[in-house]
């Protein structure tokens, strides 16, 4: 297949360091795209601010660098003024759970159609290492040089709680299974949110001497554990393990944001015609 | 896919506010999308909006704050449509990061911004213009910004118009300064048909445009790069940080140079387009009362039953606040000796007034600053002492 199609080969190698998660999802989101009907002329991707940020500058759609944490808002309004644009949205765990954590609660409770992949390195990355809400409470930042006494977020439970209708999660050590909740979050009329953990040897594993990419990817792959058998676990147990995979899949594109606003359309000005 | 009505309203006389005014403004200058949130003595406009838009086709979103207001109708502009959003001084404040971000990405908004009394929650219900220099300096760095104040109802029909009409043809935010009185205020005004206006739409590439060819931020003779809508297939980058004209960031300060000059020269070459004024000053008038806003309202009756007593003096209203009329006012103060500005504010554009008169005329303020309007007889009393 034609990968390179949907990259700006012009602008790499990207500016992401040695080890780092965020191509992968990259990489991944591409695989995925190019099994979608999408078409690529009919897609925006949009970013916030952070190294997850500038996902979009090597993306060959039309792409919209925003600013930091707004990313949600900007694509609420793309989608709504053209809902037939397919609407992508790239966030870091800072960007997207702590400055635009507002807007994410409310494009979920919408159903809005956006497709939100969030980079989860559990660090503010591009800033040099400061907490985020996804940090694991104990951990180090340079901004909690004692131990984060912060709680950590378990975001893709606030987002199903909040109304989203696809909820997925998936880690850069297993690619292939990331591809596929990308395809599959693409494919869901609605609001889908894959939170994709990611590494971040540079600004998170220095100081938490997580060691090199190989050795995080290793623990990644220890900490979390397939949604199916995550089920079965004990209450004890599953809080020792993130569940990987499809965690919520509601089917109902009528109950779609854009959908039922056509609705209004339709009614306003049927009555009109009475 | 519904086709969307085209808004074409009949010639007639209504009895609305000024916040009422705005939206029929917007519509009637090809404004299919709405996003904000509510706030007094804004609230009337989202209303309307919510209201109208569904029945031309158009979008009204509620958003859960005012920067989320500001960016969705960012990304609505840069999907092709005619974008409007309004609020008032503590929702403008919100709005002013992506306020920036639409005068770098160059995303012709339309910002309301209809003025309570400041700073915090303020007097919500009561008039004010101290969004002034809000507007002109409330982001990061520096650029320019349009800015215009109605003074009346139909004012605010036709400058909204006007608001539209200059963002989409320079590429450029514009802001929409009402305050309490103008936005509430109930006046009878005419609607015109869709044929007596001008509308001016954004320029955008040829149809036969080549993708691999497009320049989203070129260096064309008017300093407007061409904008194509997203989905038209020419797959451009947008971003918040100066970028070339390819709109990809490099870092280079040479290209942050050329980007930060072509913002300000598009506005500031063609000035004439963008400053709007009206002024009655009369040859052996030696005083001049400048004022925009609802300010202008007490200026000009003041200065009117003063003539009739023979007072020497004369009237200019600014309905472009910013890029400030610098010209004009050095202008005016050449012609007379003493400029009074009524404002409702401890005193902000006076500091342009006296910049821009350097010396030649003596620049006085009268100045309400909490919530009450000035009246004409404090204007005539210092007309009296004047002269
Ligand atoms: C309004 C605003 N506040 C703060 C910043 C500084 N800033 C830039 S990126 C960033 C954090 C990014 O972290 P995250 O979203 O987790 O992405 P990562 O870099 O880890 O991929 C911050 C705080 C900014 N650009 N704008
Ligand atoms: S700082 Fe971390 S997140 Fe940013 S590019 Fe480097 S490794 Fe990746």
């Amino acid at each position: 297949m034609d990968f390179e199609k949907y990259l700006r080969m012009d602008k790499l190698p990207h500016i992401w360091c040695p080890g780092c998660g965020h191509g992968t999802i990259l990489n991944s989101f591409i695989r995925a795209f190019a099994e979608s009907d999408f078409d690529q002329d009919k897609t925006v991707v949009i970013s916030g601010i952070g190294c997850s940020g500038r996902a979009t500058g090597y993306l060959n759609f039309d792409t919209l660098h925003t600013t930091h944490g707004r990313a949600i808002a900007f694509a609420t309004g793309v989608k709504m003024a053209n809902p037939e644009l397919n609407v992508i949205v790239m966030t870091g765990d800072g960007d997207g759970s702590a400055i635009g954590g507002n807007h994410l609660i409310h494009a979920a409770r919408r159903n809005i159609d956006l497709t939100v992949i969030l980079f989860n390195n559990q660090i503010y990355g591009m800033t040099g290492g400061q907490f985020s809400p996804m940090t694991p409470t104990g951990d180090l930042a340079s901004t909690a040089p004692y131990g984060n006494i912060d709680q950590n977020f378990n975001l893709a439970e606030l987002v199903a709680g909040a109304g989203g209708t696809f909820i997925a999660r998936g880690a850069t050590f297993d690619p292939r299974q990331l591809k596929k909740l990308y395809l599959a979050a693409l494919k869901h009329k609605g609001f889908s949110f894959v939170e994709s953990l990611s590494q971040c040897p540079v600004s998170y594993g220095r100081q938490n001497k997580a060691g090199d990419a190989v050795e995080m990817l290793k623990k990644q792959e220890e900490d979390t554990i397939n949604f199916k058998k995550w089920q079965q676990l004990s209450t004890e147990e599953k809080k020792l393990k993130y569940p990987l995979g499809i965690l919520k899949e509601l089917d109902n594109p009528e109950s779609e944001y854009t959908v039922r606003y056509q609705k209004i359309i339709e009614q306003v000005n049927n009555e009109g015609a009475l | 896919m519904m086709k969307t009505k085209i808004f074409r309203p009949e010639k007639r006389a209504v009895l609305i506010q000024g916040d009422q005014a705005v939206v029929e403004g917007a519509l009637a200058a090809g404004v299919e999308f709405f996003a904000g949130y509510p706030i007094t003595p804004a609230s009337e406009i989202a209303e309307g909006f919510a209201r109208e838009l569904p029945k031309i086709g158009g979008k009204f979103l509620q958003m859960e704050d005012e920067i989320a207001g500001m960016a969705a109708v960012v990304g609505a502009s840069l999907a092709g449509k005619k974008a409007i959003t309004a609020t008032s001084g503590p929702g403008f404040a919100l709005k002013q990061e992506n306020l920036g971000f639409a005068t770098m990405v160059e995303a012709p908004v339309v910002v309301v911004n209809v003025q309570r009394v400041g700073p915090s929650t303020g007097l919500p219900t009561s008039p004010s213009q101290g969004d002034v220099m809000q507007a002109r300096w409330g982001r990061n760095g520096d650029q320019e910004i349009i800015a215009l104040a109605p003074a009346s109802v139909t004012e605010s029909y036709e400058l909204t118009i006007k608001a539209v009409n200059l963002s989409e043809k320079f590429r450029q935010p514009v802001v929409l300064m009402l305050d309490e009185v103008i936005g509430h205020l109930r006046e009878k005004i005419y609607l015109s048909t869709s044929d007596e206006i001008e509308i001016i739409d954004r320029k955008r590439p040829a149809a036969d445009q080549d993708p691999d060819q497009y320049l989203p931020y070129q260096l064309t003779d008017d300093l407007i790069p061409p904008m194509a809508d997203y989905g038209s297939g020419l797959k451009y980058h947008t971003s918040g940080l100066f970028h070339d004209q390819s709109g990809f960031p490099d870092g280079k300060n040479e290209t942050a140079k050329l980007m930060q000059d072509r913002l300000h020269n598009k506005l500031h070459n063609n000035l004439d387009q963008i400053i709007l004024y009206q002024k009655d000053i009369r040859k052996d008038d030696r005083v001049a009362v400048l004022s925009y806003g609802s300010a202008a309202r007490t200026a000009i009756s003041a200065v009117n039953t003063g003539r009739k007593d023979n007072l020497k003096a004369g009237w200019f209203k600014l309905q472009t606040i910013w890029p400030f009329a610098e010209k004009e006012v050095a202008e005016l103060a050449a012609q007379v000796e003493t400029i009074i500005v009524p404002e409702l504010n401890q005193g902000q554009l006076i500091r342009e007034v006296k910049r821009a008169a350097a010396g030649q005329a003596k620049v006085l303020g009268i100045n309400s600053y909490a919530g009450e309007l000035i009246k004409p007889e404090e204007i005539r009393a210092l007309l009296e002492e004047v002269l």
